[in-house]
């Protein structure tokens, strides 16, 4: 595996996105919570758009509206105000701030902002958790866990032990959560899922509309997570100042698993075999019998897929989880680009890449117009990945199989239903069906170009064919 | 009923027509809290200049703004492709902390090297304008060293809302398409062509116009922004007239060449048949009328006969219909009430981002009794008023199609990143098409029955 730094001072077509879009996401899949931005409008427009079109659902962030005036002078009156504001329409029992680099930049402190709000206000009751999001800080997968975080030092509570267990989600899709639900149902496990938008960001149509979406992870249970028996935390590139999981197990002794994100065998085996560990209930044989199906699909499908040659890009913990993925089928990465992916996150990624019998490279700070050089020059011929991938597609001809956030061009950002053994499978199918989809396009042509050329000269080609 | 909203000091931003349209107010700060559909300075600048195909669009800040707006509109090119590309500086912390100027400069030689453009914007974002970056000093020694042009666009996001983007890519235009020499400024507005503003191509819209223009005899000299090019819009004074279709962004621009080089304007539309007709009649008449009137008459007759059938037949499938707007400019909302008539659709409700108060007049002027009229919404009042006023359909952005749809109710997608022409005859029908193909779904049959068996 070749190493490669490029000293550059301009990002061309980036690959990621900031942090506080990240942030976003985990409050949105607590229940009774509304986020805030405290910064100038554009940016909460922006995420909510993002959001909107990747989920097809109302994503409803409320900004403090920055000025000028509030610029200069101070943002604290804006952000009671807006706090004033978000609790009116929506009347939340947690509101999550999230600064951008607007406020960061100007100085604002939003934890004493908050506090001061809570004593002004008289409000007992009212949660809130400011977490400090600055854009220039960092990608949106910091933070996604830093606002997981956040929660989590906000509500956890010495709580007696428990049957429960603690399940830290990464940025999967509301299908992936429901499918995570179903396996621990499976087992007949105990748990408190944090984030939980399996509802809130994918709320089924029905004749009643409130401002609110309903589910989310209750509070009490997150109150609660410090008495449980252990954290499962899906997060394994996360540094440990921005884990939850590793907070729970500092302040309150939970034993901490850190996984992979169970897609692909070895991941989802890890997986079970730890919630059996922990909880000592069994894999039930269903469960199993998915299993046996995935390793069927593997077989089915190894011929095609060991023709493939992959660019993965992303979050670092989904690019992290489809790297072993195709590794496990034969569809050698061959650019591995984890935005944002620093530390340790690095090795872990280049012990993984050393197992590949085919030269990879791993791109942590980079951007597309490298990740599409290096795709190119290495010959890659599937892209798995959000939607910006598609410029892959669009010019070098790499089809992409999108997965991850955002997915912004197709429908079903939220459906895309990935992890499991059954998740799994669902996946190889798109991987696959896309290899040979493009196989099936030309394969006529380019057999008949290298060896047909030259005879029957007289006859249009098309005939020929 | 407009009074009940639920946010302070939202309710002056909200009226039903009978009531004084002159108290509305409009082209304000959005209120904290509020969740506003709108968006920042730089959104606006870079809407109204990212469709100028050869030029490099820089984007000076942190990486949220480069890729939020990477490539999101539907502009389409006729040659280079170098607007499709988000280019971004990537502030990080440290460059805050110790100013981003030399990584500015450096970017912009990095990107001159790879590209060899001719012209490069800078776009300011919000820390920028508090850190204080001189864009316009790095501009101008990149510029010299180069031997290119290269402008900054002072559009820090907090510094105003949309509206200020937009004159903040006008100024940027007005001095790209300044007369550099006294050679060039004799030549200003002695072409016999116009320049067409305020179209920025989306899926191809100015192809359309520039074709019918074509046939009544009229060049367009250069559109602004879709489709257009460096080389032609330093041409571009040398023009006679300017029309504008999307006045929110254009017109100060516009005003601006007028009081400079003493070009007219005038303000057209070519969403729907009658404003099209309407617009073709005018322009031919603004250049002197005769066989550009013949022509313009021809042409009118020739596609009102080919559509106007087509339109009629999808009229009779959604009369009595009721339709929701919420736009972003004033200009948008005036032609899609109008289009809406011609559909036998009644407005009940309808409200943009960045109106100004002469067009929330016209407006009024348009829409029955009872209609709501609102500036800067946001979802609960959306939602509230699309109810209360029994709306079918609301047309909008891209955060608005999710909440009409959890409200089953149709939506139109009036947003930059559009697959289809919405001007001119062919967008007319288009538009009567997707009309139709949202409100008579047979989902909405489905959805009746809500979340229950029996419903
Ligand atoms: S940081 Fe400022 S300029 Fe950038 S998107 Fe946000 S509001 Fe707009």
């Amino acid at each position: 595996m070749a190493d490669l730094k490029v000293a550059k001072s301009v990002s061309e077509n980036p690959c990621h996105m900031c942090m506080p879009i990240g942030g976003i996401l985990p409050l949105k899949g607590v229940e009774g919570a509304m986020v805030l931005i405290h910064g100038s409008q554009g940016c909460s427009t922006y995420m909510r758009r993002t959001m909107a079109e990747h989920f097809n659902e109302p994503v409803d962030v409320g900004s403090s509206a920055l000025n000028e005036k509030g610029t200069v002078y101070g943002g604290g009156e804006n952000l009671k105000q807006a706090l004033d504001n978000i609790r009116k329409v929506y009347d939340p029992r947690l509101i999550g701030i999230l600064t951008t680099c607007l406020a960061e930049t100007i100085g604002e402190d939003i934890e004493r902002l908050a506090a001061e709000y809570l004593a002004e206000r008289g409000l007992a009751d009212l949660v809130i958790v400011p977490v400090s999001t600055p854009g220039y800080g960092g990608s949106q997968a910091d933070g996604y866990y830093l606002a997981l975080r956040r929660i989590v030092a906000a509500l956890a509570q010495p709580t007696p032990r428990h049957d429960k267990i603690n399940i830290i989600a990464a940025n999967v899709s509301p299908a992936d959560i429901r499918e995570l639900k179903r396996l621990l149902a499976a087992m007949d496990i105990e748990y408190t899922l944090l984030p939980d938008f399996a509802d809130t960001l994918d709320r089924p149509y029905s004749d009643h509309y409130t401002k609110m979406a309903p589910g989310g992870t209750p509070l009490d249970a997150i109150r609660a997570m410090p008495g449980a028996a252990a954290t499962i935390e899906m997060g394994v590139t996360v540094p440990p100042a921005l884990s939850p999981g590793q907070l729970l197990a500092d302040e309150y002794g939970v034993a901490l698993h850190r996984l992979p994100i169970p897609i692909g065998v070895a991941a989802t085996d890890l997986f079970l075999r730890t919630l059996r560990e922990i909880t000592g209930r069994k894999v039930p044989a269903g469960v199993l019998a998915e299993r046996g199906r995935l390793l069927d699909a593997m077989i089915d499908s190894h011929k095609h897929n060991f023709a493939g040659r992959s660019v993965i890009f992303g979050e670092p913990e989904m690019v992290y989880a489809v790297t072993r993925t195709c590794l496990e089928n034969g569809v050698w990465p061959t650019v591995v680009a984890a935005g944002g992916a620093g530390g340790e996150a690095v090795s872990l990624f280049k012990d993984v890449l050393a197992a590949s019998p085919e030269p990879s490279y791993f791109l942590s700070e980079t951007d597309f117009a490298e990740i599409r050089f290096r795709s190119a020059a290495a010959g890659a011929n599937i892209a798995i990945g959000p939607s910006d991938g598609r410029y892959l597609t669009e010019k070098e001809g790499i089809p992409l199989v999108r997965l991850g956030f955002p997915i912004l061009d197709r429908m079903g950002g939220q459906r895309i239903l990935s992890v499991g053994y059954t998740g799994t499978a669902n996946l190889l199918d798109r991987i696959t069906n896309t290899l040979l989809d493009a196989k099936h396009h030309t394969y006529r042509t380019r057999i008949y170009d290298e060896f047909y050329k030259g005879r029957r000269l007289n006859l249009a080609p098309a005939q020929a064919r | 009923m407009a009074q009940a909203v639920a946010i302070d000091g939202r309710q002056d931003f909200i009226t039903t027509k009978g009531r004084q349209i002159s108290r509305l107010k409009c082209d304000d700060d959005s209120i904290a809290g509020a969740v506003s559909q709108r968006a920042c300075v730089y959104c606006g600048a870079r809407v109204v200049l990212n469709p100028i195909t050869d030029a490099i669009h820089l984007v000076h800040g942190p990486i949220g703004c480069a890729s939020y707006t990477w490539d999101i509109r539907g502009s389409l090119t006729s040659g280079e492709d170098l607007y499709r590309n988000s280019f971004s500086t990537d502030l990080k912390e440290r460059d805050i902390i110790f100013g981003g100027e030399k990584k500015l400069a450096a970017a912009i030689d990095e990107l001159v090297a790879k590209y060899s453009p001719k012209l490069v914007f800078i776009y300011s974002t919000c820390i920028v304008g508090v850190i204080g970056d001189d864009l316009e000093a790095v501009a101008k020694a990149a510029a010299n060293r180069h031997g290119i042009e290269v402008i900054p666009v002072q559009s820090s996001g907090f510094a105003g809302n949309k509206a200020a983007g937009y004159r903040a890519a006008c100024d940027a235009l007005f001095r790209l398409t300044a007369p550099a020499t006294p050679a060039e400024a004799a030549l200003v507005g002695k072409d016999r062509s116009i320049n067409y503003l305020g179209d920025f191509n989306l899926a191809g819209e100015a192809w359309i116009i520039r074709d019918y223009l074509a046939q009544v005899g009229v060049d367009i000299n250069a559109v602004f922004t879709g489709d257009s090019s460096y080389g032609e819009l330093k041409k571009a004074t040398r023009a006679r007239l300017n029309i504008i279709q999307c006045a929110g962004s254009m017109v100060y621009l516009a005003g601006r060449m007028e009081e400079a080089y003493g070009i007219p304007y005038m303000h057209v539309s070519f969403l729907g048949l009658a404003d099209t007709a309407d617009s073709l009649r005018r322009i031919a008449a603004a250049l002197g009328g005769g066989s550009l009137s013949e022509r313009a008459e021809e042409l009118i007759a020739r596609e009102t006969a080919k559509v106007q059938p087509v339109i009629d037949g999808y009229r009779a499938k959604l009369a009595g219909k009721k339709a929701a707007v919420y736009v972003g400019g004033g200009f948008k909302a005036i032609s899609l009430i109008k289009q809406f008539r011609e559909l036998g659709v009644e407005v009940v409700m309808v409200g943009t981002q960045t109106g100004r108060k002469e067009e929330y007049e016209t407006i009024d002027s348009l829409v029955a009794d009872g209609t709501v009229i609102l500036d800067d919404a946001n979802p609960s009042e959306l939602e509230k008023f699309m109810t209360e006023q029994g709306a079918d359909l609301l047309v909008g952005g891209v955060k608005e199609r999710p909440l009409a749809y959890k409200l089953g109710r149709a939506f139109i997608d009036h947003n930059h990143d559009r697959k289809h022409p919405l001007s001119g005859y062919a967008g007319a029908v288009n538009f009567a098409a997707e009309v139709y193909t949202t409100l008579c779904s047979p989902v909405w049959r489905h959805a009746k029955m809500g979340g229950d068996l029996d419903g």
